[in-house]
C-alpha cells in the first residue's frame, strides 16, 4: 500500500509490530548473522546446517529463520540468535555446522541455553530472562551508544515493515509534514553533526550552504567509496540498514531543495549494492520515496552508482566526476559542490555514517544527539576495530572516549599478550599514536593535535612486532599507486619520498633522509591539490615524531628493531644447536650445512629469510637478529 | 553454460540500447560489458564509443584510470587477494604468494594459461576483521592461512 499520510505510516507500523509479535509468539526464530563477515567466516555453512535441521525435525512451521546484518562482534562471526517465545534473545557465537544440531537439541527443543558457544543475551521486554550476561554487561558492548547503528544486528535488512516497526521513515514524515527545510537544517546544526568520513566539517552548516544555492534543480549524493583500508563501518550500515541511510538522503533533499540522490558505491561491496537496490524499490512502492511523498510537492528520486576501483573517488570532486563518467580527478574549489556540482548543479555530499546519523536526529532533536561528546564533536562515531587486537568489530562510542578505553576495554587488549606499540587512525589519512597518547580524548580536534585524524574511523592496533618505517611505506605505496597524478605534488612527490622510505628499509638509508622526508612532506602538504595528496605524507610524518628511533636504528645500524623488514634482518644458528639436521632439510634455499650432532651453519648469501628454519627448531638455537 | 560469441554481441545491442540518451553513461556501460564479455576487447570499445558518442580516447583513458577494468582477457574465477592495513598487519602478503605459487603465477602474470583462475589484489574489502582475507568471484573467505587458502582454491577448481 502507498503510505501518504502520517496515519498511515503509524497504522503500517502498528501492523508490522503486530505481525511480528504474533510470529515472534508462536515461532522460534533462528537470526542469522549473514553481512559479508559473517559470509567470510562460514556463515553459508551454517545457515545450510540449520535448514538441514528444520527439515530433518520436521520444525518448518515451527521455526522462522532470517538474516541480519553486523552486530560488531566480528571476532566471533559465525553469529546464530535463538529466540524462543517468551524468552530473552541468545547469542550464540563461533558457530560450527557441528554445534547447530546440538543447539537444535539442547536449546530450540530442549529449552536450555547449550552453553559451550553461548555469549550473551539480549534482554526482550516480557521475555523470561535466561542465565546469561546481558550486552549491556559485555565489556565489548558496556560503553557503546547506538545511534548510526541502533538497528544494525537487529532488524531484518531485507524488510521494510521491520524498519517502520523500528521507527523507520518517522523523522521523514515529521520533516516533510511539520518542518520547514530550514527547522531540519536547524536541528542538524544543533546536533553538532560533523561529518563523519573525515573531514568533520559540520553538517547542518554544509547543508545551509547548499540550501542558499539557486537553481531549479540540485543533488544529494551519498559517498559509499569507503577505501580506507581498514575501515568497514559504512559497509556494515549499508547492509545492516539500509533504509536509514535512504531516510536520513531523503530529509538532506528535503533541507536542501533537492529531488534527485546518488549513491556511489564501491563495487567491492556487491551485497551493499544488492540490500541499497532492494530497498529503494520497497521505499518507491511504498511512497516513501519517489514523487509526492507524503502527500506532499515533495518528490526525491535515488540512483545507485557503482564505483570502479579508484581510492580519489572518495574525494568529493572526483566522485562528482566519475558519477558523470569521466576519469575520477579531483579539481580545484571553489567553486565548491553546493554552489557548482554534479553536472554543474548546486550539490550536497555526506557519506554513510552521517547520513546514517541524520533520522536519529530529527526524530529524537538535535538536543538529545548533542547530549554525547564533547564541546566540539558531538554524537557518537563508529570505529571498526582492527589488528592485532582481541576483539576485532565494530563498536560506536560516544566522542571523547579515550582511545585506551577502545583498545583496552571494548577491543579487549592485544592479542598473545604482547605489548602495544601503536595505533594507526584514519587511514591512510591519519596517523599513528603511541602508547603515551593512549589517554587522548577521540575527537576531532585532539586527534588533529596528536598528528592523526578521525578520518572514517578505522583503527589499525598493532604491537611490538609492527615496524613502524614498514608501516609508514605501507600506506605511501597506496597512496602513491592511488594518486590520480592530476597535481605535480602529490604525483612525483609521493614517489620520492616512497623511494626514500624503500631505500630504509632495505638498507640503503642516508644520514639526512629524514630531513628529506619532512622537507617533501610539508611540499606536499602545502601543494597538492586534494586532500588525498594534502594527507598522504601524515602516516611518515606521525611515525617520525614519535618512532624517530626507528628510522634512525634502520638508517645508522641497517637494523629493524622489530624484525620486520627483511633485508635488514638475518638469522643465526647458535651453540645451542644439537646438530639435528632438522633445519638444513627444511631450508627451502639449501642455505644451511653442517655435520650431524655438530653445530650447523647458514650461507648468508643464499638464506631468503624466510624464517622457516627457526619455526622448526625444537632446541630454539637459531636466532633472528 | 558458454555463451557464444553471437550471443555477447546480442546481449551487448540490447545493453547499448538501453543507455541510449542516458547521462553519464560511460562507466556502467563498461562494466556491464565487462560482465559480457568478461574483459574490454578493443573493437568492444569501439562501439561502445560510437554509440553513447563518447570518443574512444576518453573511452581509453576511463578504462585505464579505474583498476576494475580490464584490457585482456581474465580468468573464469577471479581471486582478489586483500592487502589493506589489517591483511597487511594479519599476514596478507604470505597469503598472496602462496596462491600464486601453487597456481603458477605472480604479480606480472596474474591469470593462468587455462583461464581458469586470476589473481589480483584488492586495497580492502571491508572484512578486515576477518584479516587475512580473499574474495573469490563475490564470496568473502577469511580468517586465512596459507593452507586454508590453498585449500580453497581447489573447491573452485574442482566445481
Amino acid at each position: 500500500m502507498q503510505i501518504k499520510t502520517i496515519d498511515q505510516l503509524h497504522q503500517v507500523k502498528a501492523d508490522a509490530i503486530a505481525a511480528l509479535k504474533a510470529r515472534n509468539d508462536a515461532k522460534t526464530q533462528i537470526i542469522l548473522g549473514m553481512g559479508t563477515c559473517g559470509i567470510a567466516a562460514g556463515g553459508r555453512a551454517v545457515l545450510a546446517a540449520v535448514e538441514e535441521q528444520i527439515k530433518k525435525l520436521g520444525l518448518e512451521d515451527k521455526i522462522c529463520v532470517y538474516s541480519t546484518g553486523c552486530i560488531g562482534m566480528c571476532h566471533n562471526e559465525p553469529l546464530l540468535d535463538v529466540v524462543r517465545p517468551g524468552e530473552d534473545r541468545v547469542t550464540y557465537g563461533s558457530v560450527t555446522a557441528e554445534d547447530v544440531e546440538k543447539i537444535f537439541a539442547e536449546h530450540v527443543l530442549g529449552g536450555n541455553v547449550f552453553k559451550n558457544k553461548a555469549i550473551a543475551r539480549i534482554p526482550l521486554e516480557g521475555a523470561k530472562a535466561v542465565d546469561l550476561p546481558a550486552y549491556s554487561e559485555m565489556p565489548f558492548y558496556a560503553k557503546q551508544r547506538k545511534n548510526a547503528l541502533k538497528n544494525c544486528g537487529y532488524i531484518n535488512p531485507d524488510s521494510l515493515e521491520e524498519y517502520i516497526a523500528a521507527d523507520g521513515y518517522e523523522a521523514l514524515a515529521k520533516a516533510v509534514l511539520a518542518l520547514t527545510p530550514e527547522d531540519v537544517i536547524e536541528e542538524v546544526k544543533k546536533s553538532g553533526l560533523r561529518g563523519r568520513g573525515g573531514g568533520g566539517f559540520p553538517t547542518g552548516l554544509k547543508w545551509s550552504f547548499c540550501r542558499k544555492s539557486q537553481g531549479p534543480k540540485k543533488y544529494i549524493i551519498c559517498n559509499a567509496d569507503e577505501g580506507d583500508p581498514g575501515a568497514f563501518m559504512d559497509r556494515s550500515l549499508l547492509e545492516g540498514d539500509p533504509h536509514a541511510v535512504l531516510e536520513g538522503m531523503a530529509l538532506g533533499a528535503y533541507a536542501i531543495g533537492a529531488d534527485e540522490g546518488y549513491i556511489y558505491c564501491r563495487a567491492e561491496y556487491p551485497l551493499a549494492i544488492k540490500r541499497l537496490n532492494q530497498a529503494i524499490a520497497q521505499a518507491e512502492e511504498a511512497g516513501v520515496l519517489g514523487d509526492n511523498i507524503f502527500g506532499t510537492d515533495f518528490s526525491f528520486k535515488l540512483h545507485v552508482k557503482e564505483g570502479a576501483g579508484a581510492f580519489v573517488c572518495g574525494e568529493e570532486t572526483a566522485l562528482m566526476q566519475s558519477i558523470e563518467g569521466q576519469r575520477g580527478m579531483p579539481r580545484p574549489r571553489p567553486p565548491f559542490p553546493a554552489v557548482k556540482g554534479l553536472w554543474e548543479k548546486p550539490s550536497n555530499i555526506n557519506n554513510v555514517e552521517t547520513w546514517g546519523n541524520v533520522p536519529c536526529i530529527i526524530r529524537n532533536g538535535g538536543e538529545a544527539y548533542a547530549a554525547y561528546g564533547t564541546e566540539k564533536s558531538k554524537g557518537t562515531k563508529v570505529f571498526a576495530l582492527t589488528g592485532k587486537i582481541n576483539n576485532p568489530g565494530l563498536a560506536e562510542v560516544p566522542m571523547g572516549i579515550t582511545m585506551r578505553e577502545i583498545i583496552f576495554e571494548i577491543a579487549g587488549g592485544i592479542q598473545d599478550g604482547k605489548k602495544f606499540k601503536a595505533v594507526q587512525i584514519g587511514g591512510p589519512s591519519g596517523g599513528c599514536m603511541p602508547e603515551e597518547l593512549l589517554d587522548t580524548p577521540v575527537d576531532y580536534d585532539s586527534l588533529i593535535a596528536a598528528g592523526a585524524m578521525m578520518g572514517s574511523g578505522g583503527l589499525v592496533v598493532m604491537d611490538e612486532t609492527t615496524c613502524m618505517v614498514d608501516v609508514a611505506k605501507f600506506f605511501l605505496t597506496f597512496t602513491q599507486s592511488e594518486s590520480c597524478g592530476k597535481c605535480t605534488p602529490c604525483r612525483e612527490g609521493t614517489k620520492r619520498m616512497l623511494e626514500i622510505l624503500t631505500g630504509i628499509t632495505e638498507g640503503r638509508g642516508k644520514e639526512g633522509d629524514i630531513e628529506r622526508l619532512q622537507k617533501l612532506a610539508r611540499s606536499i602538504k602545502a601543494g597538492a591539490l586534494c586532500a588525498l595528496g594534502q594527507t598522504a605524507p601524515n602516516p611518515v610524518l606521525s611515525t617520525i615524531r614519535y618512532f624517530r628511533d626507528e628510522y634512525e636504528a634502520h638508517i645508522k645500524d641497517k637494523k629493524c628493531p622489530a624484525g620486520a623488514c627483511q633485508k635488514l634482518i638475518s638469522y643465526r644458528i647458535t651453540d645451542a644447536c644439537k646438530g639435528c639436521s632438522l633445519c638444513a632439510r627444511n631450508c627451502p634455499a639449501s642455505a644451511i650445512s653442517g655435520e650431524l650432532k655438530q653445530q650447523f651453519v647458514i650461507d648468508q648469501s643464499k638464506c631468503i629469510k624466510c624464517g622457516v628454519c627457526m619455526n622448526n627448531c625444537r632446541f630454539a638455537a637459531i636466532v633472528r637478529e | 553454460m558458454a555463451v557464444t560469441a553471437a550471443e555477447k554481441e546480442k546481449l551487448l545491442d540490447e545493453l547499448l540500447a538501453k543507455y541510449q540518451g542516458f547521462k553519464g553513461a560511460t562507466i556502467p556501460v563498461l562494466q556491464k560489458a565487462q560482465e559480457i564479455f568478461g574483459y574490454l576487447p578493443k573493437d568492444v570499445l569501439i562501439k561502445i564509443s560510437k554509440a553513447i558518442d563518447v570518443p574512444i580516447s576518453k573511452i581509453y583513458g576511463v578504462v585505464t584510470f579505474y583498476a576494475q577494468f580490464h584490457l585482456e582477457p581474465r580468468g573464469e574465477h577471479i581471486v582478489r587477494s586483500c592487502q589493506g592495513t589489517a591483511c597487511h598487519v594479519r599476514g596478507g602478503k604470505v597469503v598472496l604468494e602462496a596462491m600464486q605459487k601453487k597456481l603458477g603465477l605472480s604479480d606480472d602474470k596474474c591469470t593462468t594459461d587455462d583461464l581458469k583462475f586470476t589473481i589480483e589484489t584488492v586495497a580492502c574489502i571491508g572484512a578486515c576483521a576477518l584479516a587475512p582475507c580473499v574474495m573469490v568471484d563475490e564470496d568473502t573467505h577469511g580468517r586465512l592461512t596459507t593452507d586454508k587458502a590453498c585449500a580453497m582454491l581447489d573447491t573452485y577448481a574442482n566445481a
